[in-house]
């Protein structure tokens, strides 16, 4: 070793570091995806959810792996197989717990990642394509835990299989056979609970898994946004680093599990001490095993669905109201197209940009609300109203955007070292 | 350590939606509203850590439910582990003759003959006290009463034309409810309960069967989740190395942020 290799300067000298090197680009992979991606260093609060969904979904893929090994589909065996896991399986009501308010915990945190895309215009230009991966995921997800929802065979279960299977009954000509298909019998049977958990198990977690790795290709492509919606890649060091950005790695694997840690201890509260959370995670009506003759008093999906669910039910035309409930969803998709505003941030956005967010957000968890209510008087007509709200955030926002008076936004972003 | 703060406010706020749940289940139930009984002050207020009161409820399941109701999802054993009762007692005390500890806690009564004596099987309770709430059943037990125009000679507030007998009632005695006439908005009458009246004496006083009532309920809340109590007591440690672990996790981040400005 009398010449100094070019090898010497970096971590993969020698022994099986290097052997390993050689034959994969580990260390390549590092210095650009962890120590040598640039993040900006303003994140605040609420860039902690997008890792805290990575997590999420690791706890689900884990424990569901667990589960499936004590789960049995079917009409006759679901609902006993999962009471043999909370009663007679070592640590079995941990694992259920975990996955059942996993479920809840996921949506939370896409929730809130989504919002924080909404706050700081996260999905315009050139981010527009990481967002539709993004909402490729929300919908796998919903997809996901709708079937999931299904599996334990509750009576709940089995009638809120029935209310969204039927949904797509209300598509013209083609409904009919096409419930018939998804459901593989003229009701909601045994064939259904079976590919249900053939999807849920397998088809579906492949997809999330791959869509979450084209969301994270995309991140580190154009880089993350920020509070203040500056590209920190314009302000370049002499290095030629980014003057406002830091290391990902430690700076942000440090700080974020700082938040998994946070999270974690909110997550076992609600696992060890409320694990249905007085109906929302877990519903009584589900501690019954599915009964075709008898239809629960009062049918509602699980929290997460029900802003989308209070839409449906805010519009008398059947039809209508599950094309309304579509599009909803749907509406997220085209953000990076209908938002004109030369700015990204709420930060620099002016008034108007500012009072759509708010009474979008009021709308939202307002609509989230009356669909766990029963449909009946006040509440379809405040559904109504918020949902009138919910579609004109998204249609009027060409022109709110264009209108409204921005700030001027800073050549730098704003960090105060604590 | 501002996070830290808002996380410790937070848990002792998740704590209380155990009370959330407790108001939930007892707005539940529109019949019974009906009749103007005020369910929300009529609470089963049971606590399964109280091991001596779960035994009672077991003692009272056997003797007085299994009969008719299983407890399908239970073993006798387990029963017998969990609740501390030695296996010799559990055989000579609880097991119905020819039943093993490795059973599981089944009526006796065949399923076809029940439908036919009653005009539907009597419930499966293990999961009661989930799918129905602690309340109710408290509620459903404590508010039978006499009803001549009933095939049993029984009907219930809670769950009115309960096709259940009142098998408590040697317990209990019997009692009446009085109803008063109420005059509605639109001028139509409705009958609104407003007390019971005790007709006949039973073996016990009315605070008695009230302890017996909540005793079977506390069992039966048990049966519905067997590792409830379990669960809490491992709750505790792991959200206490959770909350070491996150503070460590800060201090960490705080060193490391240092070189940021």
């Amino acid at each position: 070793m009398a010449v100094p290799s070019a090898a010497a300067a970096s971590p993969a000298k020698k022994g099986l570091w290097a052997w390993l090197n050689k034959r994969l680009p580990i260390s390549e992979f590092i210095s650009e995806q962890l120590t040598g991606y640039y993040a900006p260093k303003n994140f605040n609060i609420w860039y902690f959810f997008g890792s805290l969904a990575l997590g999420v979904l690791v706890l689900q893929l884990v424990t569901g792996i667990f589960l499936t090994m004590f789960y049995k589909p079917g009409e006759l065996t679901s609902f006993d197989s999962v009471e043999f896991i909370m009663r007679e399986v070592n640590y079995g009501w941990l694992i259920r717990y975990l996955h059942s308010t996993g479920a809840s915990a996921f949506f939370i945190v896409v929730y809130l990642h989504m919002y924080r895309a909404l706050l700081y215009g996260s999905y315009k230009a050139p981010r527009e394509l990481l967002w539709l991966f993004g909402m490729a995921v929300y919908l796998a997800l919903m997809a996901e835990a709708f079937m999931g929802y299904v599996l334990p065979w509750g009576n709940m279960s089995y009638w809120g299989a029935q209310v969204i299977v039927n949904l797509f009954g209300t598509i013209p000509a083609l409904g009919p056979p096409l419930v018939e298909w998804i459901r593989g019998d003229y009701g909601i049977a045994d064939a259904t609970v079976n590919r249900f958990f053939a999807l849920h198990v397998a088809a579906i977690p492949l997809a999330l898994l791959l869509l979450v790795a084209l969301h994270l290709v995309a991140l580190h492509e154009t880089g993350s946004n920020n509070p203040d919606g500056i590209e920190i890649k314009d302000k370049l060091g002499a290095d030629g680093k980014p003057l406002d950005g830091i290391p990902f790695h430690p700076y942000y694997t440090v700080k974020d599990v700082v938040g998994v840690g946070v999270f974690f201890v909110l997550f076992a509260l609600v696992v060890f001490f409320v694990p249905t959370l007085g109906g929302l995670f877990l519903e009584s009506a589900n501690f019954e095993p599915a009964n075709p003759l008898s239809t629960p008093e009062h049918i509602a999906p699980v929290w997460y669905f029900t802003p989308y669910y209070a839409i449906l039910r805010a519009v008398p035309d059947q039809r209508i109201g599950a094309l309304l409930m579509l599009l909803s969803v749907m509406a997220f998709l085209f953000l990076p197209w209908l938002d004109r505003s030369p700015v990204k941030s709420m930060r620099y956005r002016g008034w108007m940009s500012r009072t759509a967010l708010a009474l979008f957000t009021v709308s939202f968890v307002a609509l989230g609300y009356l669909g766990l209510q029963p449909a009946e008087g006040l509440y379809v007509a405040l559904a109504r109203v918020f949902a009138v709200i919910y579609f004109l955030f998204f249609i009027l926002m060409p022109i709110y955007t264009w209108l409204d008076p921005v700030k001027p936004v800073p050549e730098r972003v704003s960090f105060h070292a604590h | 350590m501002r996070t830290l703060l808002a996380v410790a406010a937070l848990s002792v706020g998740m704590l209380g939606c155990e009370a959330v749940r407790a108001a939930e289940e007892a707005a539940a139930g529109e019949a019974a509203a009906r009749y103007g009984a005020d369910w929300a002050s009529w609470r089963a207020s049971n606590d399964v850590a109280d091991m001596p009161s779960v035994q009672r409820g077991a003692r009272n399941f056997a003797s007085y439910c299994m009969g008719c109701h299983s407890l399908k999802y239970e073993h006798w054993s387990r029963l017998g582990q969990d609740l501390s009762i030695p296996s010799a007692l559990l055989i000579q005390d609880l097991l119905p003759p020819g039943d093993k500890t490795t059973d599981y806690i089944l009526t006796s009564m065949p399923a076809a003959d029940a439908a036919n004596w009653f005009g539907k099987t009597p419930p499966d309770l293990s999961l009661m006290a989930r799918a129905r709430s602690r309340d109710y059943l408290y509620q459903f037990l404590t508010t039978f009463y006499v009803d001549p125009t009933r095939q049993t000679g029984a009907n219930n507030l809670r769950l009115p034309v309960t096709a259940m007998p009142h098998v408590l009632s040697e317990l209990e005695g019997l009692k009446a409810a009085v109803f008063r006439d109420v005059t509605k908005a639109d001028g139509g009458h409705e009958q609104v309960f407003d007390h019971f009246e005790q007709l006949a004496p039973g073996r016990l006083t009315t605070a008695e069967y009230d302890g017996f009532v909540r005793d079977t309920v506390n069992f039966l809340d048990y049966v519905s989740d067997p590792s409830q109590t379990a669960r809490r007591g491992l709750g505790l440690w792991v959200v206490l190395f959770l909350l070491v672990f996150t503070w460590l996790a800060w201090l960490v981040k705080r060193e490391y942020w240092k070189d940021v400005h």
